[in-house]
């Protein structure tokens, strides 16, 4: 049986897995590093990739145009983002709860919409929605074992790859990314320049839930081609793990997911052998936990004072 | 030369709690004058300069700008109008670059990116054409306070100031960097430009400025040529009494040793240099010990070490005969610690909480003010209103939140604790920082008072002249190191000081030594 498990995991088929489940957690890490940097980060990701994996099955579905399926997912997704942006930067809300209530909101809501639709409360295989495609990378596809690896991904498998780099490029490039930084840093030294706050806020916000909704049409229109009850499974939250051990820079991000990625390979992998599931499937939320824990003790590098204390205390929203 | 550029006229401004900040306040500055606007802690200064420059907005009164009215409802219509405020707190984001922060909300572009290039070049025209010395492409985290003041100062004048308010810019500097920030202040009125000076040390507004108003309880009351003034004029106008600018203490009359630090070395959390290098000293009952020395020189790091803050040092600190590094705070403070914070907004007071919350936070456990499983408020009602007549704190009541205070009035709060704890030690960490010269006057008198009841006390001022006069005796610090010790305080002239803080004179290892308890 090990032997099993070791071939399958030092296989051209594993590691291609292992980016094909990375897809959806980089999107979302993206998501939560921009949000992040502009002092907007929130735990709405999960009910923000629900809600666009939901929207982009039943637009597709109904308009049999894959763009159009994924603008709804996109709208879907941004629109719980912009709620987020309401009630905690308008109505001054604790930003916790209402990442809970999003997050419940999206669970019940599209289970509840789906049930409408579908006359189904867990899958919506009954609605003809369609699917992004897999393309071949020429050139690479030739190569031997990188070919496999790396050729044949879902479109937004390339996508979410690329950007990393246009998350770059924003953050560290452009004047709004420079706006975004300096909002999340010091929001009354960028009121003082004559920064509109607020509105940079809701556009981080806007930038963050189009990144996750990506990943969220990816769920239900690449990795699978059905929307399914909570099918996200906590992937809203181990991106923003993954942001977090990557410090908010795109690169280190990039590979805290692909760390977090091969976690879910692995659990994927192992479920194939008789080894008792639940334990399996709990390996990448054990991972993030790991990750996290080795990631804070590294940073922490004496004794918990006062001083160090008071820099931890998060600023809220 | 003589021409208004500016006038604010019949100016009232009621927050929305009901408090009158501003009462038909007339105020006026001439083009290239540098004006002082003085006046007691909460007296409506800051509340003044925060509308004209757009941030609270007037409820009566108008703004005349050249002789034309103007509405100025944000701060980007100052902006544009010409007027630069420097906040009482820096505005700067730390982490990014002085371009950067320089260039912020007015990006220069190049094919939709953002050019760095440009921003360092408009960074150093800026800074050439107004003789300021300023690295373009260093973190403003790695900056001293005056550098990141002249920063400051820079952005205004990059966005086109003409008329620069600065609101308490000196409070934070040292001697050296206060006289740099008055000669590069002197060449912009020389330019042209209008200064606006807000500022609690007279002595700073005698040397500067060239006209002085004078605010008292939200109303002006007068306007002056500041060479037909002296500082004793300001203040009594000030506080509408005569503020004694001396202290009188008699001889001190040292008993037991309450403090006793040996050997102390701590390594800086953010380089590999040493923030203290074998600091030994004593402090008896009785006696006042100042630290003279420019700011950033192991101050902070001794204070917080002694307090029980920071526990990460070698060698030994005794309060009492207690070791800290074994103890809690609230162990070290039952055996007679009590501690002015130099940054009263994070660790001397609760923000939100009230003014009795605040004076109550070092007492409420023990059983003086329990009554059964619960607080005995009547009791605590009573102590509240006794420390805010006592110790002459200005606000609504005690149950006002302690964040609506002015400055002076928080620190008045925070000394009212900390000095009705019964403690035997002191520790004062730039205890007049940011406050007028009534409050302070009576924060140094308590200093004294309580010393000749016999309490230890350790005095850290970036204030020579508040530390030369109300030590005992006195130490330099100097990087990381006591530079000097002074037996006897009255001793020392400032020139001598000066030296010694600057690290051009130490004196030898026998003569520190005395300050150590050597047994
Ligand atoms: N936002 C606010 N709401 C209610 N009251 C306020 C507010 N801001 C300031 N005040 C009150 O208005 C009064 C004037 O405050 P202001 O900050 O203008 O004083 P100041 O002269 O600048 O004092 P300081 O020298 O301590 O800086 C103070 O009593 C203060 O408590
Ligand atoms: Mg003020």
């Amino acid at each position: 049986m090990n032997n099993n498990i070791l071939s399958a995991i030092f296989s051209a088929e594993f590691a291609y897995s292992v980016i094909r489940v990375t897809t959806p957690l980089l999107f979302c890490a993206l998501a939560a590093l921009v949000c992040n940097r502009g002092g907007v980060l929130n735990i709405a990701f999960e009910g923000c990739m629900l809600t666009a994996a939901f929207c982009g099955v039943v637009g597709s579905a109904y308009s049999q145009n894959l763009f159009v399926g994924l603008l709804a997912g996109l709208a879907g997704g941004i629109g719980i983002m912009m709620l987020m942006g309401y009630f905690n930067l308008i109505l001054n809300a604790n930003v916790v709860l209402t990442g809970i209530a999003l997050n419940t909101f999206a669970s019940g809501g599209t289970v509840f919409a789906l049930y409408i639709l579908c006359n189904d409360k867990g899958l919506s295989t009954s609605l003809q929605s369609l699917a992004f495609p897999n393309v071949n990378i020429p050139l690479i596809q030739d190569v031997p074992v990188l070919g496999k690896i790396l050729s044949g991904h879902n479109v937004l498998t390339y996508v979410s790859v690329l950007c990393v780099f246009l998350v770059y490029l924003l953050i560290f490039k452009t004047p709004l990314g420079l706006r975004i930084r300096a909002v999340g840093e010091n929001p009354s030294a960028a009121s003082s320049v004559g920064i509109n706050v607020t509105r940079t806020k809701f556009t981080t916000l806007f930038i963050g839930g189009l990144i996750a909704s990506l990943g969220g049409v990816y769920m239900s229109m690449g990795y699978l081609t059905w929307f399914g009850r909570d099918m996200v499974a906590g992937r809203g939250f181990i991106g923003i793990a993954a942001q977090n051990l990557g410090n908010a820079a795109p690169m280190a991000t990039f590979i805290a997911a692909l760390f977090f990625g091969f976690a879910n390979a692995l659990s994927n992998v192992l479920q194939t052998q008789n080894i008792p599931s639940e334990a399996v499937q709990a390996i990448p939320y054990v991972a993030t936990l790991i990750g996290l824990v080795a990631y804070s003790s590294s940073t922490r590098k004496k004794k918990t004072g006062i001083k160090q204390l008071k820099r931890r205390v998060p600023d809220g929203l | 030369m003589d021409t208004v550029v500016l006038s604010m006229e019949n100016i009232t401004k009621v927050y929305s709690n009901g408090f009158v900040a501003n009462k038909n306040v007339n105020f006026s500055v001439n083009e290239g004058e540098i004006h002082a606007l003085v006046g007691e802690n909460g007296a409506g200064k800051s509340t003044l300069m925060k509308v004209l420059f757009g941030v609270e907005k007037p409820d009566e009164g108008h703004i005349l700008l050249h002789g034309k009215e103007i509405h100025i409802d944000n701060p980007i219509v100052a902006i544009k109008s010409g007027i630069g405020m420097v906040h009482q707190h820096f505005m700067l984001v730390p982490s990014l670059t002085v371009a950067e922060n320089m260039v912020l909300g007015m990006e220069p572009k190049k094919k939709g990116l953002f050019s760095m290039e440009q921003a360092v070049k408009i960074t150093e025209e800026a800074a050439t054409k107004f003789h300021f010395q300023v690295d373009a492409t260093a973190r403003i985290e790695d900056l001293s306070v005056g550098k990141k003041q002249k920063i400051e100062i820079l952005k205004a004048l990059v966005r086109g100031a003409r008329i620069l308010i600065l609101d308490e810019p000196t409070a934070v500097l040292t001697p050296q960097e206060t006289k740099e920030l008055f000669v590069e202040l002197k060449n912009l009125r020389d330019e042209g430009l209008t200064v606006i000076f807000i500022s609690h040390k007279l002595n700073e507004v005698t040397e500067l400025c060239d006209r002085i108003t004078v605010m008292r309880a939200g109303r002006t009351i007068g306007v002056q040529e500041v060479r037909n003034v002296s500082e004793s004029d300001i203040s009594r106008k000030m506080i509408g009494r005569d503020v004694q600018l001396n202290i009188q203490k008699s001889r001190a009359k040292p008993g037991d040793i309450v403090l006793n630090v040996k050997n102390v070395t701590k390594y800086s959390r953010t380089s590999a240099k040493k923030a203290l290098d074998g600091i030994s000293l004593r402090v008896r009952r009785g006696e006042i010990l100042g630290i003279a020395g420019v700011e950033g020189n192991g101050q902070t790091e001794l204070s917080e070490s002694i307090t029980g803050m920071d526990k990460e040092f070698e060698g030994s600190i005794q309060i009492g005969g207690m070791d800290v590094k074994n103890h809690s705070i609230r162990q070290a403070r039952e055996h007679g610690l009590a501690h002015i914070s130099e940054d009263r907004i994070t660790y001397g007071i609760v923000g939100d909480g009230s003014i009795e919350e605040n004076i109550i936070s070092d007492r409420y456990y023990k059983p003086d003010f329990q009554k059964g499983p619960l607080l005995d408020l009547r009791k605590i009602d009573k102590l509240a209103d006794e420390l805010i007549g006592r110790f002459d704190i200005k606000c609504d009541g005690r149950d006002q939140p302690i964040k609506m205070l002015s400055g002076g009035n928080m620190q008045k709060v925070v000394v009212a604790r900390e000095f009705t704890s019964g403690s035997s030690l002191i520790v004062a960490n730039q205890p007049t920082r940011g406050i007028d010269v009534g409050a302070s006057e009576f924060i140094r008198n308590k200093l004294v008072e309580l010393r000749d009841q016999g309490a230890g006390v350790l005095l850290i001022s970036a204030d020579l002249n508040e530390v030369m006069e109300l030590s005992d005796s006195l130490i330099v610090m100097s990087d990381g190191k006591i530079a000097a010790y002074f037996e006897d305080a009255a001793a020392v002239s400032t020139d001598e000081l000066g030296e010694y803080m600057l690290g051009i004179r130490t004196m030898t290892p026998d003569k520190i030594r005395r300050v150590a308890d050597n047994d």
